[in-house]
């Protein structure tokens, strides 16, 4: 399935991009599959998506959390944890 | 969900300033069974931790941010008995002393308006999706979420579960 990839706030320095579109390869069905899949290319990614790290992420703009399916055409944002107010 | 939404709500994300005598005029004149009206506004603060902040830059996700404050919104009409419900949130650079936020809530009653402002800030700050980026003399820093703003969100859980045997939030 393909994706829409949104990154805010310090993951998104820390990423160098705000988005992007990804096309996932059938094993990936789920949040906790795409965070596995992110890390997997290494480096900050790998860093920043560690299990120590705190981060919220949200599909089709509502907070998800690692159960959270995932389907075609989905709008799919990571982001550190809020502090708005 | 039309029938759930009988209050209105009134959702605003602005660059701009807000005049806080205005907005209260409005909600307040909107419908006259309304008789306690709450509001609270908050400001960016020039001491955060240990440096001295020059500006606050706030970052949002736009879409998702009106739709998270829509939710909180409609929650706490859900658990109180209100008339109305405004909040406003100010995005990009804001000096110390400068209003960024603002929640009203009208009812017939002071005590529906009070706790329900208090429960919409508490949920704003650990649903809506804001980030504040605050510029000090040594440069830009991310703020760090504050686990207070965590668990006074979670209290809030409680005691509506408590009261009203209502769990399926969160």
């Amino acid at each position: 399935m393909q994706i829409n990839l949104l990154y805010f706030a310090r993951l998104r320095e820390a990423f160098q991009t705000g988005q992007e579109t990804l096309t996932l390869p059938d094993s990936i069905q789920n949040v906790a599959d795409l965070v596995a899949h992110l890390s997997a290319r290494g480096g900050i990614w790998a860093n920043e998506l560690a299990a120590n790290q705190v981060f919220r992420v949200a599909v089709d703009q509502d907070l998800a959390d690692f159960s959270t399916p995932l389907h075609e055409g989905a709008e799919v944002a990571i982001f550190p944890p809020v502090t708005g107010g | 969900m039309d029938t759930l939404s009988l209050q209105p709500i009134s959702i605003s994300v602005q660059t701009a300033d807000f005049d806080l005598g205005q907005e209260v005029d409005t909600l307040s004149q909107s419908d006259h069974s309304i008789g306690a009206l709450v509001s609270f506004v908050g400001l960016v603060r020039d001491l955060n931790l240990a440096a001295d902040v020059v500006s606050l830059e706030l970052e949002h996700y736009p879409g998702m941010t009106e739709k998270a404050l829509q939710y909180i919104a409609q929650e706490a009409t859900l658990r109180w008995s209100l008339k109305g419900v405004r909040i406003i949130h100010r995005i990009g650079n804001l000096r110390p002393g400068e209003r960024i936020v603002m929640v009203l809530t009208a009812g017939a009653h002071r005590h529906a308006a009070y706790e329900a402002n208090t429960f919409i800030m508490d949920y704003l700050k650990t649903r809506a999706p804001f980030w504040k980026k605050e510029w000090t003399p040594e440069g830009p820093r991310w703020v760090a979420a504050r686990e207070n703003d965590a668990s006074a969100a979670a209290r809030w859980h409680q005691i509506v579960s408590e009261r009203y045997g209502n769990d399926d939030h969160d």
